[in-house]
């Protein structure tokens, strides 16, 4: 073998590498850990964990300084494959030790996995009120529905990045361009009083709600319980020119914005990214149980009804803490409430295609410690028995 | 001799416990520990009135005991008089020093300067123990008296520092939260059971109780405008409304469920079940008890008082009966205080160890073993007892954890001292044993241990397996940590290592961390799997997980490094002491974040602390990578010991 080829083998078994992986991934977890108080989880595992280098900004330049999360579980995993095969001896001695790595190797694919296939969605339901669609937690989307059958809709959504950047947006469905002519990722909308102080530059809205409303920016949030409110003057341009300027925000109060075009009837909203389901779920009964004489939560509960449009299903679902509902690949959880309303509850709706594999791994390296360090405990009391047995 | 003394020793111990456990003797006629056991519902959960007394004590000043620097004697025999004096006579209770203040701008802030908080002793002896610190020599406790004049302002400066979020509050901020917090608490006592504003409550209460009827039907007549007896409804409009303050200033729910009523959480406050009244035209027997409490301890009449306490009883007793034994089991539970107990004993143990390692070897270690085991013991009941009255799982909290932490580490250490026999065990019990309680007892400071559990943690299937494990796994790491400051600490600074202690230890630090290893790695793997059954993802990248996270990491470092020869005896030990590091951030440094969902257990002066034990740590492992030629007990000169210098530096360099 050419020495080059066996110094990179090496390299690549070594425990040496394993070692000086494990103490980077420990540094990078600690400082995740820390700067979660100024960027918030989200921002940190994008950051640092699902990156290949921690990325620091000196002016506009990037400049890496230090191995990310993709980076070190990769030649973690790379250290592991490699040194496995090129030591592995199917002994019991050596079984425990193999199980372990074999759950482990499992275990980091499976957070891969998770990364890039998990989706996590918020459905805010109202007593009696049936819906078959959840929310995104940070994505949003401008949509323009074509509400003139009153059977059904057709909704043009355009994602927020495309919204981002002011470009022209041209959809065959639709017979005008959507411009973007302002944008801002986070915002505060608020009602202009009836006599506005002088000086006050008029709205930038010419239709709909804008006109009558002032927007203040706001710094984008990275804070885990608040969430951005993007806000956009968005100009509507036909072929015979401008239909006006409409002020669109995610904020989930505000209703859509009707309007009239080529005789047809449309409504434009910026809201919550969409996804639907094929069912659709209704809250019959959301209950908040307390401890007697306190304000502490003892249970949050909603009592869920299920139905398929086939009717297939149609039945009853009690979905409360550490207690979820699993159907057709996605999990439900009692996630929130809002305070003072028992009228609605809020669930985080999961799909996570790979969420078996944690478990997998975590039975076969726990089995794995097990008998390797049974192996250890055996050897040791052996070993003390030994000189005992010779006569005092 | 050489058997006689342990079990001496053992015998000594046992019924140093046991005297802890005898029923304390009254100072007074009055039966105050009787009233101690009547029960109540706080936050949730029903208690003795003593669980109320003592917690609020440690809360509001930080010890059970009430007492001022210039008096020797203590002002109260025991917390629940202290309560009896707050609710029966406020008058003399508020100008016992129970509100604890050690801000300096707060302290300006109510007009005390620094020479009006110095404490100016009569007794020379006591001014120089004062400069030495053995006595207080600054006023830290302030009674509401003192406290009044300043009320307005206190509330004020509350209301400024109550929008700010706690975690990014000013020193001076938190100070006047806690306070203000304290000044409330302890209004909502003296609500609890009578109206305070009243010289003679129960004598009230029987006037009310004849005139009721009439009063109502005048309070009528009134509304719809007829003749009325004014007189009669004044009176009525007067006590009614001191039952509304009495019923919404406290959050004490006296008043057990009726005979009727099902719900075993039905309880109420004295003020809202004498509010009833209106509508019985009776007034309801608990709140007239303990009116007759109040005029019976008011009047110094104990064979009233006792009398009383003794019917109350009988009567609530055929309701209530399952939940009276375990209020009464709680209330002999305080009393014995097992983990104060404990720690005593571990510190001895810990000093006994010590000196076996200079002189008497056997006699001594047998000793400090048998100490151990009893003190360990006596933790085991207290954890068991805790168990019994919550219904739950040992590990609820972080006090909980903190009592846990030092009892799986002490299990470990007995094992380990029946195996060696070398007091090495019995030295690390000592020390772990002794400083998780004390930790246990700063966390204790802040109210009651035994909380109810917030929804999603109130799964005593998880508690029983993911948290305990994940806390034995914090154990076994410290434990493992604290051998190899044993390790270092004898090399260097004694000549007491030789190397069969030496390999002895490597042995045990190697075990333990196995140990540590699987089970913070088992514990956090079932913490993903908890968090996938309640919050949709397997692993979040939560402070807490992070910390579990990078234990495990640390373990494995360690063994991967040993497994590669990368590191020998000494390394094993320098990381087994950085695994104390680890495992001490993990467990309260990553609660100081105030972020992520598992921040349920915050405390703020806990940061200073934790720097402090880390810095030590970073000392010691930097006193662990000394040169062999500087540790006593490698660099012995050949006429001392047979080897060679370099040779014992060079076995234990190569490890066993």
């Amino acid at each position: 073998m050419p020495e080059l080829i066996r110094q990179f083998r090496d390299f690549f078994v070594s425990l040496r590498l394993t070692v000086v992986l494990l103490v980077l991934g420990m540094v990078l977890v600690f400082a995740a850990t820390l700067d979660q108080v100024n960027l918030g989880i989200w921002a940190v595992q994008e950051k640092y964990f699902r990156s290949f280098f921690v990325l620091w900004r000196f002016g506009d330049v990037p400049v890496p300084v230090f191995p990310g999360g993709y980076f070190i579980g990769g030649l973690l995993l790379i250290n592991l494959v490699a040194s496995h095969l090129y030591r592995f001896k199917l002994t019991f001695r050596k079984s425990g030790i193999f199980l372990t790595h074999i759950g482990l190797i499992l275990l980091l694919l499976g957070e891969l996995f998770t990364g890039v296939l998990q989706e996590d969605y918020s459905m805010r339901l109202e007593q009696n009120v049936p819906k078959n669609y959840s929310e995104s937690f940070r994505e949003n989307e401008l949509v323009v529905i074509d509400v003139t059958d009153p059977k059904f809709d057709d909704v043009v959504s355009v994602p927020e990045e495309r919204v981002a950047h002011t470009d022209a947006i041209q959809h065959p469905k639709l017979p005008f361009r959507i411009v973007t002519k302002e944008y801002y990722p986070n915002s505060a909308l608020q009602a202009r009083p009836e006599t506005e102080a002088p000086g006050t530059p008029p709205s930038k809205a010419t239709q709909g709600f804008g006109q009558r409303v002032r927007l203040t920016p706001l710094p984008i949030t990275y804070k885990q319980n608040e969430r951005n409110i993007p806000a956009a003057y968005v100009e509507l341009i036909g072929s015979a020119g401008s239909l006006g300027t409409w002020l669109v925000s995610a904020d989930p109060r505000l209703p859509n914005q009707r309007f009239e075009h080529a005789g047809r009837t449309y409504e434009i909203a910026m809201r919550f990214l969409r996804t639907y389901k094929p069912f659709e779920l209704t809250l019959l009964k959301f209950s908040h149980d307390r401890y007697a004489g306190t304000e502490i939560p003892k249970n949050f509960s909603s009592n869920i009804r299920l139905k398929t449009p086939d009717g297939q299903d149609d039945r009853e679902v009690l979905i409360y803490m550490n207690n979820p509902l699993r159907y057709s690949g996605l999990t439900f959880y009692q996630a929130s409430f809002e305070p003072g309303n028992d009228k609605v509850t809020i669930l985080q709706v999961v799909r996570n295609p790979s969420w078996l594999v944690p478990y997998i791994a975590c039975t076969l390296m726990t089995l794995g410690l097990v008998i390797q360090f049974g192996i250890h405990l055996v050897a040791f009391v052996g070993k003390r028995r030994a000189p005992r047995a010779l006569p005092a | 001799m050489k058997k006689l003394i342990p079990l001496l020793v053992l015998a000594a111990t046992v019924l140093y416990v046991a005297r802890t456990l005898m029923p304390v003797k009254e100072a007074s006629a009055f039966k105050v520990a009787a009233f101690g056991e009547l029960p109540v519902l706080v936050n949730g959960r029903v208690k003795p009135l003593d669980t109320v007394a003592r917690s609020s004590l440690l809360q509001l000043q930080g010890r059970q005991r009430v007492s001022t620097p210039l008096v020797s004697e203590p002002l109260v025999a025991t917390p629940s008089e202290w309560l009896l004096e707050v609710v029966f006579r406020p008058e003399k209770a508020d100008t016992f020093p129970t509100f604890q203040i050690d801000n300096p701008d707060l302290l300006a802030l109510i007009g005390k300067t620094e020479d009006d908080i110095k404490i100016k002793y009569e007794k020379t002896a006591l001014k120089v123990l004062s400069v030495f610190g053995f006595v207080p020599s600054h006023f830290r406790r302030f009674s509401l008296q003192e406290l009044t004049p300043h009320i307005r302002t206190i509330q004020e400066q509350a209301k400024l520092a109550d929008p700010i979020e706690a975690a990014v509050r000013t020193p001076f901020q938190r100070a006047v939260m806690q306070l203000y917090g304290n000044l409330v608490h302890y209004q909502r006592l003296r609500h609890a059971l009578v109206a305070p504003g009243r010289t003679d409550f129960l004598g009230d209460l029987l006037k009310f109780q004849d005139n009721v009827v009439a009063g109502v039907a005048a309070v009528r007549a009134k509304q719809a405008g007829q003749e009325h007896d004014a007189a009669l409804v004044a009176t009525m409009t007067e006590i009614g409304e001191s039952f509304v303050i009495m019923a919404e200033s406290t959050n004490l729910l006296v008043v057990p469920p009726d005979a009727d009523n099902n719900d075993p959480t039905a309880w109420k406050p004295a003020g809202a079940a004498l509010l009833e009244t209106f509508r019985t035209g009776r007034v309801n027997s608990t709140a007239l008890a303990y009116a007759g409490l109040a005029h019976a301890w008011r009047n110094n009449q104990p064979e009233q008082f006792n009398k009383l306490i003794e019917l109350y009883r009988a009567e609530i007793g055929k309701r209530l009966e399952p939940q009276l034994a375990k209020v009464g089991a709680e209330k002999r539970f305080n009393v014995a205080q097992p983990f104060y107990s404990s720690m005593t004993l571990y510190a001895i143990a810990l000093f006994v160890g010590l000196f076996s390692w200079l002189l008497w070897a056997d006699v001594l270690g047998r000793s400090a073993f048998w100490i151990t085991l009893v003190a360990w013991i006596v933790a085991t009941g207290g954890i068991a007892m805790r168990m019994w009255i919550e219904g739950r799982p040992p590990v609820t909290n972080l006090y909980s954890s903190a009592l846990f932490v030092g009892w799986g580490a002490v299990g470990l250490c007995v094992i380990l001292e029946q195996i060696y026999r070398n007091a090495i065990g019995s030295v690390a019990a000592g020390v772990i044993g002794f400083s998780t309680l004390l930790i246990a007892h700063h966390l204790s400071l802040s109210g009651d241990t035994m909380e109810m559990m917030r929804a999603v943690l109130d799964s005593n299937f998880w508690l029983a397996t993911h948290v305990i494990v994940v806390t034995a796994g914090y154990s076994a790491t410290f434990l493992a940590g604290f051998l190899g400051i044993i390790y270092v600490l004898r090399g260097v600074l004694t000549r007491s290592l030789d190397s069969a202690t030496a390999d002895a230890l490597t042995r045990m630090v190697y075990g333990i961390i196995c140990f540590a290893t699987l089970f913070s790695f088992v514990g956090t793997i079932l913490g993903g799997i908890w968090a996938d059954q309640s919050w949709g993802r397997f692993w979040g990248w939560d402070p807490k997980e992070n910390g579990a996270l990078i234990i495990v990491i640390w373990n494995a470092v360690i063994l991967h490094a040993r497994w590669g020869g990368m590191i020998k005896q000494r390394g094993l030990m320098n990381l087994a002491i950085g695994g104390n590091i680890v495992t001490s951030w993990s467990w309260f440094g990553t609660n100081m974040l105030g972020v992520g969902l598992h921040s349920y257990g915050f405390t703020d002066a806990a940061f200073v602390a934790l720097s402090g034990f880390v810095a030590s740590q970073i000392v010691i492992i930097a006193v662990g990578c000394l040169p062999f030629s500087l540790w006593r007990s490698f660099n012995r000169r050949p006429a001392a010991s047979p080897a060679h210098p370099g040779a014992a530096g060079a076995s234990v360099a190569s490890g066993s």
